[in-house]
């Protein structure tokens, strides 16, 4: 009884998993369909407590499981409830990096287990994949993490490319290796194989830009998922099967489709030809001629005086915590009698979606929002774009100069407006490490300085006006 | 070859639910709108976190006396249970956002 209710429990979870994944995709029903994947994971996991036997026999060690269930729970909680708006990023990544560190941690249990057994192959080879898979996701979720919140700088040196490939040969050679010949003399190069596994990860991710982080971390993503796999299939266990390769196959699409949005084969952010072939691009655009600067009380004038005054959020908005302030100028402006709406680039920010989340957060109106196609058709009907630390997204050499990295890219073509103001605290180029001719355009003034405090003294400005 | 027949013959419902679980993974998520990368990607995070059955299960064997085996089990268990229940939670928080305004 209790085996065949928990085979019914796992197949209700299993479903639950594709049904949360499908309504996930959709606006309209996506918070409920984590809501049904949450239920049926949690379903999954009294299930397996209570009900799961092997050989006739229960599980024991209630007390840890449920020590180890409710640490977890209160601390993620607690996690999860005080991470800011623009920390979500980050915190994803971290969240992965533990699933993969399970993932891991089961591995090295049932290695320990089988040290001195007569192992079946097909169960070291999962053991073996789960341990790399998963280390390889837990230490390039950290390096992601520690990337997003700035503590980890990009390091890149001469040859590491060739270095990482040798170094994953060399730890996949090893496994296969232990594969066919483990016995009591080798079973240590399971252990390195551990280690290699952990450093290959870091090695992965820290030649990556920061800006592709989200691209990286949805790839790692994918590997947790494949991770889990592993163990469904050391445990013979349905649910952990589904779960785990429906994340490794979603999650795969999904890297690709971020790529996609920002123009760019995954092979190149992996290679990473961002970080080599901007410093020539810089270098040999050089000077661009002069910018100019606009005061705040002009930048106020013209807009109370605007028929219509595009927004386009960047990453600046979201460093400098700005969404708030943002929609108190929104109000005061449509109070005036201003049209404002957003136009929100697909990749503006850490991450796909990212600037709806933010925006959303401080309560703009879901429908002012414009994806970058509709925000195109409507620049040329603007008065006035306000660009708020955003840069590559509207950067015309993605249109028109082949030589430039970003050429090719999608952008926001603010140009096509009356005036543009862009907002940003100094003339440095953005991520991908350009100039950016949109400032030195003569429709275009710069407002320099942080995000929040140039909207505050703007708010205070049109206040007054 | 004989040896590969039989592996697949022997285990040919786990590779069915591999197979048809990597294309439903594709389809399922096919039309996804770029504004809900990043809440879906979380939520995926979240249903990965499913190898905390896994977590469980060694726990639930490891012999009582057998710290090393305990300690690692354990901190398997509340990694697993970060990556659920964080992910779920945190998923939720970003899709709060949604919320239509009226």
């Amino acid at each position: 009884m209790g085996l065949s209710l928990l085979s019914f429990i796992y197949l209700v979870g299993s479903v639950t998993f594709i049904l949360g994944l499908k309504m996930l995709s959709h606006p309209d029903t996506a918070r409920k369909g984590n809501l049904v994947a949450a239920a049926g994971m949690t379903l999954a996991i009294i299930g397996t407590i209570f009900l799961y036997e092997e050989n006739g026999e229960r599980l024991h060690n209630h007390l840890w499981i449920f020590g180890g269930l409710l640490i977890g729970s209160i601390t993620g909680w607690i996690a999860a409830k005080k991470v800011k708006m623009t920390a979500m990023p980050e915190m994803v990544s971290l969240f992965n990096g533990m699933g993969g560190a399970c993932a891991a941690l089961i591995s090295i249990n049932e290695y320990g287990h089988l040290v001195g057994r007569d192992a079946a192959q097909g169960t070291l080879l999962t053991i073996l994949l789960g341990l790399i898979i998963g280390s390889v996701s837990f230490a390039g979720s950290i390096i992601a993490w520690g990337k997003l919140n700035g503590r980890i700088k990009d390091f890149a040196f001469k040859g590491q490319q060739i270095g990482n490939i040798i170094l994953l040969l060399l730890t996949l050679a090893a496994a296969a290796y232990l594969l066919f010949n483990l016995n009591n003399d080798n079973y240590w190069l399971f252990y390195i194989i551990f280690v290699a596994a952990l450093v290959y990860g870091v090695m992965f991710v820290l030649p990556i830009g920061g800006a592709d982080m989200p691209v990286v971390i949805s790839l790692l993503n994918s590997f947790t998922g494949v991770a889990a796999a592993c163990g469904g299939f050391l445990y013979n266990n349905q649910v952990m099967l589904t779960g785990g390769i429906l994340v490794g196959a979603a999650g795969t699409l999904l890297t690709m489709l971020m790529c996609k949005a920002m123009n760019r084969s995954l092979t190149n952010v992996l290679i990473g030809s961002f970080g080599g072939s901007s410093a020539a691009a810089a270098g040999t655009k050089g000077e661009q001629g002069s910018y100019k600067e606009i005061s705040l009380s002009d930048a106020a004038v013209c807009m109370s005086y605007a028929n219509k005054v595009m927004i386009v959020p960047g990453y600046g908005l979201a460093v400098a915590q700005a969404q708030h302030v943002c929609h108190e100028l929104e109000k005061l402006l449509e109070e005036k009698g201003v049209e404002v709406k957003y136009a929100i680039h697909p990749v503006a920010g850490r991450m796909p979606g990212h600037m709806n989340v933010l925006l959303a957060e401080a309560d703009v109106s879901y429908d002012k929002l414009l994806e970058m196609e509709q925000a195109n058709d409507e620049f040329k009907t603007s008065d006035v774009v306000l660009v708020l630390g955003a840069n590559d997204v509207v950067n015309p050499a993605a249109k028109s100069d082949p030589a430039s990295p970003i050429y090719g890219m999608p952008i926001l073509e603010v140009e096509q407006a009356k005036t543009v103001i862009v907002n940003k605290r100094s003339m440095k180029p953005g991520y991908a490490g350009i100039e950016n001719a949109l400032f030195f355009q003569p429709k275009t003034s710069m407002l320099f300085g942080d995000a929040k405090a140039a909207l505050q003294k703007l708010v205070a400005e049109i206040k007054n006006a | 070859m004989e040896s590969f027949f039989d592996w697949v013959h022997n285990n040919h419902a786990i590779i069915y639910i591999v197979i048809l679980s990597i294309f439903l993974g594709i389809e399922v998520i096919g039309r996804v709108p770029s504004v809900l990368h990043t809440p879906l990607m979380s939520g995926a995070n979240a249903i990965h976190g499913v190898v905390i059955i896994g977590a469980i299960i060694v726990m639930g064997r490891v012999d009582p006396d057998n710290y090393i085996a305990l300690i690692i089990g354990f901190l398997a268990v509340i990694l697993g249970t970060l990556n659920v229940v964080g992910g779920f939670m945190v998923t939720d928080r970003m899709l709060e956002m949604f919320k239509k305004k009226k």
